[in-house]
């Protein structure tokens, strides 16, 4: 055949986008997740001003104190773009999805007993309100944010904060037979009980937060790393002794992906730091600000849900700081 | 037993999840959505236009993309792009990839940010997805084209290209527009009218263009993007239709931003009437043909079902009806004469072509069109392919150059003007006069290439210095196709006559 006669002259004539190759200082075949989000975000031109923010560009980097030399350093080691994406949670729900079947067919969370199903309706289920919290600080960092790697690993954190409160639901509606007074009940909790208030006005605060990297410091390394290890690792760990370990195989899917997301978000707090010491400043004072407010809002719970409330604090506190520490946080 | 909870009641639990907050006011949490005046008593009104949880988009999008990559692959393992039917259709690609894909880009961050502001979680959560199936477009068309990339000229510095080549101020004024409105107007802009209304006339010309021309990549994208675009044409109706009936002093903005935003998305659709009639080799429909399917007869049946909230068809179409007779050929001129300055390259179509325009546009190809391309082709045969040395001037609202007729004379070019702040501004049109009229410290600020480019703000005096400054590889990512590397490399690998004539034209 003619093409396979003439395929040797078929050579390509160069190896990627020529973004990409002045960034790697020759032309070579790049990665898929590097195509995908090297330099896709316009930068220069912009024909009006924003409306809703007129005193700035479109996409402009002074939307955070934070000042780098180059947005593209803030890649996530996971390399996502939207296949991988979708493709490695998708897995990750097939599996939580086949947990709940598994649970559900045999009724295996009527083997709870009653007052463990209680401190899961009321002290984990309002937890669907602050991944909500979460899911809108994430898609901010996106609206708001500079450079296309970090605002679009963001929209997936967000999507996955969404999920997250989904699983959550899911859960709640599980426990209770699809009574959906649980939920009515989990949100006048989180609205009004004493305990969560500390929380809830800390995830309200975070939603007024003006600098998108602050907020990235606050929600993605502050708040969930305080929230997560409270709830998914010390109250689940007292949950399981308890008699709830079916309850354990539904939370698998947020245990799993909290661990996988914080090497993206380490990563960027690494990246961040290491560019200054202007940044490093800045990032040090907002983890030690949102650290010190994150305990003290999360102080009550602690202490209505563990006999040594306090000291449970601190320790998360100080895993939180040590993990902090690892990526150059000053604590 | 469990009690059974029915579809729509549990996505409402699955996606309703605010609050009324209290530490914080909500218009500090929310403080996007009430200064363009819309009014909204009542968010739970909102109908969800689609009702997917995150686990089932996971599961749908992930199946998707790995049947899209498998076929992405497969092309380039085959070089699939020796299936096309010509290198000329690979200029259709390279316009899509400079001026649309960056525009997935922009959607995705434009429904992000509304995703986050608006008060309602119904509207927010519909708009976060559009955001993530935006980056999916934006990203597998980088990545369909990454292929033709490596084969062609003309792709490998879109992003750059965007930001300041002349022609590509098009699209991106027109989407630093949207972006720049309001919450409401954007869904307007773009849920609305570009995504309902606009979507088939850009969609369907490109995707079976590449199915009737070979090229099965982009095909196959298309075919995997429908079932994201029916969600996002749901969701434009939806926000029009609760804008609509919440309180009856929208209507008159609505209608406002709706006369607007088509006449926008059609002046960004010319692009694609030159690319249809004239790029494509093989041509599935006229530039006319589609805007009557499309636009004159669905649209029709639209504005009819809109009319019970006192939403008419925009005054102005009747302009369009005329000027479908005629952009293509005026679009096409203006890239021809201007190809020097464009990361495409143009060319005067054959004989063929030409008896297919006649066919197509009997009342107006071969009295106005076909004497000028004919002598512009005698022209270039004998060597004095002619490219302009200088930028037009062009329309303050849609930036295209000045290169259109009256709508009732089409030997006379349409000029208006308007002055702001002792400043004469030009336009094309009337709607585009009108659009500024409007907003004139909008669109004053609008970033205009000759003006910047006569500024120096474009590299320099002069085109060497501001083709320098586009990044263009002179000769291969400009000019006309006849004589460039694509063709020399075309007819190398088909094995073609004419593989010797490698000689590049330097501009
Ligand atoms: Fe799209
Ligand atoms: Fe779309
Ligand atoms: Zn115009």
């Amino acid at each position: 055949m003619q093409i396979d006669i003439k395929a040797k002259e078929v050579k390509p004539i160069r190896h990627t986008y020529s973004h990409i190759a002045r960034r790697f200082g020759e032309d070579k075949p790049a990665t898929r997740y590097q195509e995908a989000v090297l330099d896709v975000q316009a930068v220069d031109n912009f024909h009006y001003r924003p409306t809703w923010q007129p005193d700035k560009e479109l996409y402009d980097p002074t939307r955070t104190a934070i000042i780098m030399e180059d947005w593209y350093s803030f890649l996530d080691p996971r390399q996502y773009y939207y296949g991988t994406y979708t493709m490695a949670r998708a897995k990750q729900q097939a599996s939580a999805d086949q947990s709940f079947k598994f649970v559900e067919k045999r009724n295996l969370l009527d083997q709870i007993p009653t007052d463990v199903k209680q401190t899961i309706l009321d002290y984990v289920v309002p937890l669907r309100h602050y991944e909500w919290g979460a899911n809108m600080n994430n898609y901010q960092i996106c609206a708001m944010g500079y450079g296309a790697a970090i605002t679009s690993a963001a929209a997936m954190h967000g999507a996955d904060r969404l999920g997250n409160a989904q699983y959550i639901t899911r859960i709640a509606l599980a426990l209770s037979d699809n009574d959906t007074s649980v939920l009515d009940n989990a949100l006048a909790g989180w609205t009004d009980k004493t305990q969560w208030q500390g929380l809830r006005k800390l995830v309200e605060d975070s939603l007024v937060v003006q600098d998108w990297f602050e907020l990235f410091v606050a929600q993605n390394l502050v708040m969930d790393g305080l929230v997560m290890m409270l709830f998914f690792e010390k109250l689940e760990a007292q949950l399981v002794a308890a008699g709830a370990s079916t309850y354990a195989m539904l939370t698998e899917f947020i245990v799993d992906w909290h661990a996988e997301s914080m090497r993206w978000v380490d990563k960027q707090i690494s990246v961040a730091i290491s560019e200054s010491e202007a940044n490093a400043d800045l990032l040090n004072g907002w983890f030690a600000q949102w650290t010190d407010a994150a305990q003290g809002a999360l102080a009550p719970l602690a202490d209505a849900l563990f006999d040594n409330g306090s000291e449970v604090i601190s320790s998360i506190t100080e895993s939180l700081k040590s993990r902090a520490a690892k990526a150059g946080v000053s604590v | 037993m469990a009690n059974k909870l029915n579809m729509r009641d549990r996505y409402k639990l699955m996606t309703r999840l605010g609050w009324e907050t209290s530490y914080q006011p909500m218009d500090k949490v929310f403080p996007y959505d009430s200064y363009e005046g819309i009014k909204i008593k009542d968010w739970d009104a909102w109908e969800d236009p689609f009702r997917m949880t995150m686990d089932a988009y996971w599961k749908y999008q992930g199946e998707k993309e790995k049947k899209l990559y498998a076929i992405m692959d497969a092309f380039s393992q085959s070089n699939g792009h020796l299936n096309i039917s010509d290198a000329r259709y690979v200029n259709a690609l390279k316009l899509f990839l400079q001026g649309v894909s960056p525009l997935e880009y922009q959607a995705h961050r434009g429904f992000a940010r509304q995703g986050r502001h608006f008060t309602g979680e119904g509207a927010r959560v519909a708009c976060q997805m559009q955001s993530l199936d935006e980056l999916r477009h934006v990203q597998t068309q980088i990545h369909g084209m990454s292929h033709f990339n490596k084969y062609f000229d003309g792709f490998h510095d879109f992003a750059h290209w965007h930001d300041r080549v002349w022609y590509l101020s098009v699209p991106k004024s027109f989407f630093d527009d949207a972006n720049t409105a309001g919450p409401f107007e954007f869904m307007v802009a773009i849920g609305f009218s570009f995504e309902y209304v606009l979507t088939n006339l850009l969609f369907v010309p490109f995707m079976s263009g590449a199915a009737y021309n070979g090229d099965m990549s982009t095909v196959s994208f298309g075919f995997s993007a429908q079932s994201d675009e029916a969600r996002h044409m749901t969701l434009g109706l939806e926000a029009i239709r609760f804008m609509l009936e919440q309180h009856e002093d929208n209507v008159p903005i609505v209608q406002r931003w709706i006369d607007k935003w088509l006449w926008r998305g059609y002046k960004v659709l010319s692009l694609v009437s030159a690319m249809m009639d004239y790029m494509l080799p093989e041509s599935p429909m006229s530039w006319k043909e589609a805007w009557e399917v499309y636009f004159e007869q669905n649209g029709g049946a639209l504005f009819n079902d809109l009319a019970r909230y006192g939403i008419t068809v925009p005054d102005y179409a009747e302009i369009c009806t005329k000027e479908k007779e005629h952009l293509s050929h005026q679009v096409w001129g203006i890239l021809y004469n201007h190809t020097a300055a464009a990361a495409i390259h143009t060319w005067m179509p054959d004989d063929a072509k030409m008896n297919w325009l006649s066919e197509k546009y009997p009342d107006t190809f071969d009295k106005y069109y076909r004497p000028r391309f004919e002598y512009w082709r005698d022209q270039a045969e004998n060597g004095n392919r002619y490219y302009s040395q200088t930028l037009p001037l062009v329309c303050q609202t849609c930036q295209i150059p000045m290169g259109f007729t009256e709508p009732d004379d089409p030997t006379q070019i349409s000029y208006r003007v308007s002055e702001y702040n002792g400043d004469k501004y030009h336009f094309c049109s009337d709607p585009c006069k009108a659009i500024f009229d409007f907003e004139p410290e909008k669109y004053c600020h609008a970033w205009m290439p000759p003006q910047q480019i006569f500024q120096g703000n474009c590299g320099g005096e002069g085109l060497p210095a501001v083709l320098e400054h586009y990044k263009f590889n002179l000769g291969a990512d400009n000019m006309d196709y006849v004589g460039s590397p694509d063709e020399a490399n075309w007819n190398l690998w088909k094995g073609l006559n004419g593989s010797v004539s490698g000689d590049v034209k330097a501009s």
